[in-house]
């Protein structure tokens, strides 16, 4: 089948991608091992696409494929949170570092605006 | 002349048509005043620098509320005793701060709100006024229990005890709901009085009022 060439094709390139950043030491080695099992386990539900049936009739979904877009969509939800949890974490230390910035620069300027009136 | 212990904070971004002006006006009252530019793009800045404030410069644009509190830190650092929050627009009339600021100085009040709907001076747009306004009032009394007439015209004066305890964290335009969930918080006694506002132009539309509302959102499900 086409989509599982295209797909096992996709994993092997994210591999690739995950061993360069470990590489270049942008992740930790326990990224790196993490992530190569995810996409691992990609890899082996495309080849085996029979083994999530099982799984979901365990837990009581019909078809395997709900099942991992149940697990994919829960999965998603809860890093989306996360990110934007970040993100506003972010903008807030950015608010911080600039008011500093304007705080300290301001506090050198008061001396010549009070000169300027003194004359 | 107002008090040396009264300090004027002006967020500004992108005002270099009206600052001046009001800058102008505000110069006979009081030399403490306080422009925090918030990264304008336009003159903004060349036309503060011809007068004699204090001109603090955020590097990056971090919103109204972001550029209030570093105006309103700056000035306690100058050991104000009542700070004023001002806009650059030239909506708000200089002749009312001396009402805002009444209160506190009377020890009546910790921080004071402007209200447009007080006494009717203001004349606002109706479609502003119902449905725009009146769905906020009644957002903030829900969200923060604290009931004003007006949700907020962002003319307001801090005394010194209000100015350290409310730390306004939401650095867009939901630093207005924030305050007033602040006010309950430390308890703050609070009062309104009524002023002018002139519109120029219509201030918060349909939309960036959910992009308030989002922010407020955010903000409670990240607050520590």
């Amino acid at each position: 089948m086409l989509i599982k060439i295209i797909l096992i094709i996709f994993i092997v390139y994210a591999v690739s991608r995950v061993a360069l950043r470990y590489k270049d030491k942008t992740i930790s080695l326990q990224e790196f091992v993490l992530w190569t099992l995810f996409w691992f386990l990609v890899g082996f539900l495309v080849l085996f696409p029979e083994t999530t049936s099982y799984v979901a009739n365990l837990v009581g979904v019909g078809r395997g494929v709900d099942l991992v877009v149940y697990l994919a969509v829960l999965i998603l939800f809860y890093l989306v949170f996360r990110t934007l949890v970040r993100l506003d974490k972010t903008e807030k230390d950015i608010t911080k570092i600039v008011r500093q910035v304007a705080l300290k620069e301001g506090n050198s300027i008061k001396k010549t605006a009070a000169e300027e009136k003194k004359e | 002349m107002l008090s040396d212990k009264v300090w004027i904070i002006i967020p500004a971004h992108n005002e270099e048509k009206n600052i001046g002006r009001v800058l102008q006006e505000l110069l006979n009252l009081t030399p403490n005043i306080v422009v925090v530019n918030d990264a304008s793009t336009d003159k903004t800045r060349e036309v503060v620098s011809n007068f004699s404030v204090y001109l603090l410069d955020h590097l990056i644009n971090r919103g109204q509320g972001a550029a209030l509190q570093t105006g309103t830190e700056f000035a306690l650092g100058q050991n104000a005793e009542i700070v004023v929050h001002f806009d650059a627009d030239g909506q708000m009339q200089v002749k009312d701060i001396a009402k805002v600021i009444a209160p506190i100085l009377n020890n009546e009040a910790e921080i004071v709100f402007g209200s447009r709907f007080l006494d009717g001076a203001s004349k606002i747009p109706w479609t502003k006024k119902y449905f725009i306004l009146l769905p906020a009032k009644l957002f903030n009394w829900v969200f923060t229990g604290v009931r004003l007439t007006d949700a907020h015209c962002g003319f307001r004066a801090l005394a010194q005890k209000a100015g350290q305890k409310i730390e306004i964290r939401q650095d867009g335009m939901a630093h207005a709901t924030e305050i007033l969930d602040q006010v309950r918080l430390h308890n703050l006694r609070y009062k309104e009085i009524p002023v002018e506002i002139i519109y120029h132009e219509y201030g918060q539309s349909f939309g960036k009022g959910f992009k308030i509302l989002f922010d407020l959102i955010i903000g409670r499900l990240t607050k520590k």
